[in-house]
Order: structure tokens, then C-alpha cells, then sequence
């Protein structure tokens, strides 16, 4: 939900606003009691939908990464439980190939809506720490020097954190295939494909089958 | 003794059992950022206080249901509810919000005596508010004691007040440290919480002026 104090130049944007929604109110009042209620009504479910509506469709500016030394290639990837899966390792060797790669891994501590908003996030974290533990000494045994964090429950702003600090020249999120991903049904990667101003690859890992 | 020591974290800094004598360090992520949290929980506490206050003057409009409202006092008159002069005293806040959004927007450009200025004509609109609500209590000759309309009435344009009380302190101390120097294009954080707390207080003076003293 967009806070509409959060600047003082929003803040009087809002007295305004409630100058004219006290004002129809007013206005239909005159009129009669009933009217008057029915414009409260109508202009609280009007505003309600409006916040809601706009909390889901707000994005923060697209922003691209800074240029950095050439042969420099600084690759984020984003992944859960595929993180150590053969089709992702294979796709960061190959783009890490002839040039001076940077991996940053990203595992999301994936936690329930009523643990993150009571801020119960040490089990979830502890556990990404552990798969992001296992991932990393897997990327090793396969040759691939990369480091890594745990980032926010949400994986769309976990990429977002990561970017500020990290500046990735591309994107590659790892998720389960089209049928087991809660990842794809929530469309993370097409979020990130409209968020993010770099280039995205989708590596699906299939951890029940690897062949 | 030593156990004590150690959990208090007066033991010997290292060993084994060293990650329990501190706390885990703090995440947070940026999208929960600890001054949006602290603004919300603000807001909410704000709209909690106020909102109980609505709830005891709407139940009392609503348990009454004398007609016509505001009911007739004890002396047999009916209460008056000065909407002129308050209507006045809106329009005195509402420029103040202009007045303290030009300081905000001044500092922002680098414009000093407009900041100086804006911050006094915002204080000396506010104190013009809180006179002619203190002088108006004066001349409505009833008090808090009489009917609980005219308790639910003096408590709410009162907590109001005394919101705007705390807000003229808080940009008077803006006002001193503008005379002083203080504040920057780039450093201005003071100026923007003060403002967005003046504003907050306009918009809960609307909400309450035109449900006390219109509808």
C-alpha cells in the first residue's frame, strides 16, 4: 500500500485530497442525510479500490546497472531449492565463459505470510543460509567461483536489494518446472522481466528428474 | 556467578558457545525500511486515538437521536456550534499547509529566507488558530460538564488542539534552527517530518470540522 505521508510534498497533496472528499460529502448532505452517506460510501470504496489497485501495480523505476571495467561480467542468480541444479550450473558456465565473471547467488528466505508479518523470519532465513551454503560448495566442485546471500522473503525485492548493492550485468532465476514452481504461478520471472532493466534468463531445474 | 557473567556476556569472549552471548544481527529489508514502519505505526496510533473519539461522539449523536443536532442544553437552548468562526480557522490551517509546504519546497532550492519566512507565518498562522479556538471555548457558554454532545464536542476539537500545540513546539524548534543555519538542499530532514506532521494535523482538523461542526 503507498503510504501517502511518506514526503512532505505527498503529505499536502493529501490535505487537498481530503479537502475535496469532505467537500462531496458535504455537498450530498445538503442535499440529504441519505445522500450525503451514500457519497461517503461511494468515496470510500472508490479510494479503497484505488490504493489496493495501484499497492499491486506499483513498481519501483526500472533501473540499469552501472558500466563496469571491460571483460567484467557481473551475473545475479536467484533460485530456492533449485539453486544446485545441474541445468543452472550449466548455464552460469557457459555465460561465465571468456570473461571475468562475478556471481552473486540469492536465495530468498522463503517464509509464510503470518511469519513475515510478525517478523518470525529466523527459521526461514536459517534455513536459506543452509541451502545457500550447499549451493555455493556445489557451484565450487563444478568450477564456479561465486558468493552469496540470503536475501528477503519475497524474491522479486530480494532481486531488488541485490541490484543496489551488486549492480548485475544479467539475471538468471532458477525455478521448478511450469507445474510444481508456486515461483512461476506467482510470476516472479515475468515481474522481474517488467522490473528490472537488464537482460533475464528463466533456467528451469527439474530435481526430480535430471536427465 | 560465572554463569550469570557469561550470559550477561561478561565472560570470556570466545569458545564454543561465543554466538550465544550476543544477539543475531538484525535483517531487515529495504522494502519494510525502519522509518516507513515507525510513520505507519505513527499513523495508525493517530488514526486510533482519533478514530475512538469519533466512535464515542458518533454514538452519542446516534444513541441521542434528537432532532434537531446539536441537542438542547440543560438551560433549555439549543447548543450552538460556531461553523463561521471554525470555517475561518480552517481556512487559517489549510494556509498554513501552504505556508509550510513553500519552507519545505524553499529549502529544497536553497532559498533561505523563504524557508525562514515560511516557517514563520506557518507558527504565527498556527497560534492564530489555537487563540481563536481558545477564545471561541470562552464565548460558547456551555462546558465539558454539560450533556455529553458538549464533552464529546470539547474532547474532540480539544485533542485537536493540543495536536496542534505539539506541532507549533515542533516548528518552532524547526524555526530556531532554520534562523541558525541549520538545514540544507541535501539535509533537510527535519523540515520534511515537521511538515509531514503539520499536514497530518490539517487533515484531522477537516475530518473533525466538518463532522462536528457541519453534518
Amino acid at each position: 500500500m503507498h503510504n501517502p505521508f511518506r514526503t512532505e510534498e505527498e503529505a499536502f497533496k493529501f490535505v487537498w485530497l481530503t479537502i475535496l472528499y469532505s467537500a462531496l460529502i458535504v455537498a450530498g448532505s445538503f442535499i440529504n442525510v441519505w445522500v450525503g452517506l451514500g457519497v461517503f460510501v461511494a468515496e470510500t470504496a472508490l479510494i479503497a479500490w484505488w490504493v489496493f489497485a495501484r499497492g499491486r501495480r506499483e513498481r519501483p523505476i526500472p533501473h540499469a546497472p552501472p558500466p563496469h571495467p571491460e571483460g567484467e561480467r557481473r551475473i545475479l542468480v536467484v533460485a530456492n531449492e533449485t539453486v544446485g541444479g545441474g541445468a543452472l550450473l550449466d548455464e552460469i558456465r557457459r555465460r561465465s565463459e571468456g570473461v571475468n565473471e562475478h556471481v552473486l547467488v540469492v536465495v530468498p528466505a522463503l517464509n509464510s505470510p503470518l511469519r513475515t508479518w510478525t517478523s518470525d523470519e529466523d527459521g526461514a532465513r536459517e534455513a536459506a543460509q543452509q541451502r545457500l551454503e550447499a549451493s555455493l560448495s556445489s557451484m565450487r566442485a563444478f568450477g564456479i567461483e561465486a558468493r552469496g546471500e540470503v536475501g528477503d522473503s519475497d524474491p522479486l525485492q530480494a532481486i531488488e536489494d541485490a541490484m543496489r548493492t551488486f549492480a548485475p550485468d544479467e539475471l538468471i532465476i532458477s525455478t521448478h518446472p511450469p507445474e510444481r514452481s508456486h515461483w512461476l504461478e506467482r510470476g516472479v520471472v515475468a515481474g522481474a522481466r517488467e522490473r528490472f532493466a537488464l537482460p533475464v534468463t528463466h533456467v528451469v531445474v527439474d530435481l526430480q528428474n535430471p536427465n | 556467578m560465572s554463569a550469570a557473567a557469561e550470559a550477561h556476556g561478561h565472560g570470556p569472549a570466545h569458545g564454543p558457545g561465543d554466538a550465544n552471548l550476543h544477539p543475531p544481527p538484525i535483517h531487515y529489508s529495504s522494502r519494510i525500511a525502519p522509518t516507513i514502519v515507525g510513520i505507519f505505526l505513527f499513523i495508525g496510533s493517530e488514526i486510533m486515538l482519533f478514530g475512538s473519539f469519533f466512535t464515542v461522539y458518533f454514538f452519542d449523536r446516534v444513541v441521542n437521536n434528537t432532532h434537531p443536532w446539536p441537542p438542547v442544553g440543560p438551560n433549555g437552548v439549543q447548543f450552538e456550534r460556531p461553523w463561521f468562526v471554525a470555517l475561518v480557522n480552517t481556512c487559517i490551517l489549510v494556509t498554513s499547509s501552504f505556508t509550510m509546504h513553500w519552507a519545505t519546497v524553499s529549502v529544497k532550492r536553497n532559498n533561505r529566507a523563504g524557508l525562514q519566512a515560511g516557517m514563520v507565518l506557518t507558527i504565527l498562522l498556527g497560534l492564530t488558530f489555537l487563540l481563536t479556538q481558545v477564545i471561541e471555548y470562552h464565548r460558547l457558554g456551555y462546558n465539558t460538564a454539560d450533556t455529553s454532545f458538549a464533552a464529546t464536542f470539547f474532547g474532540l476539537t480539544g485533542l485537536h488542539g493540543c495536536h496542534v500545540f505539539i506541532g507549533l513546539v515542533i516548528l518552532t524548534v524547526m524555526c530556531i534552527r532554520a534562523f541558525r543555519g541549520h538545514f540544507s538542499p541535501e539535509h533537510h530532514h527535519g523540515i520534511e517530518v515537521g511538515g509531514i506532521y503539520w499536514h497530518f494535523v490539517d487533515v484531522m482538523w477537516i475530518v473533525v470540522y466538518v463532522t462536528v461542526y457541519i453534518l
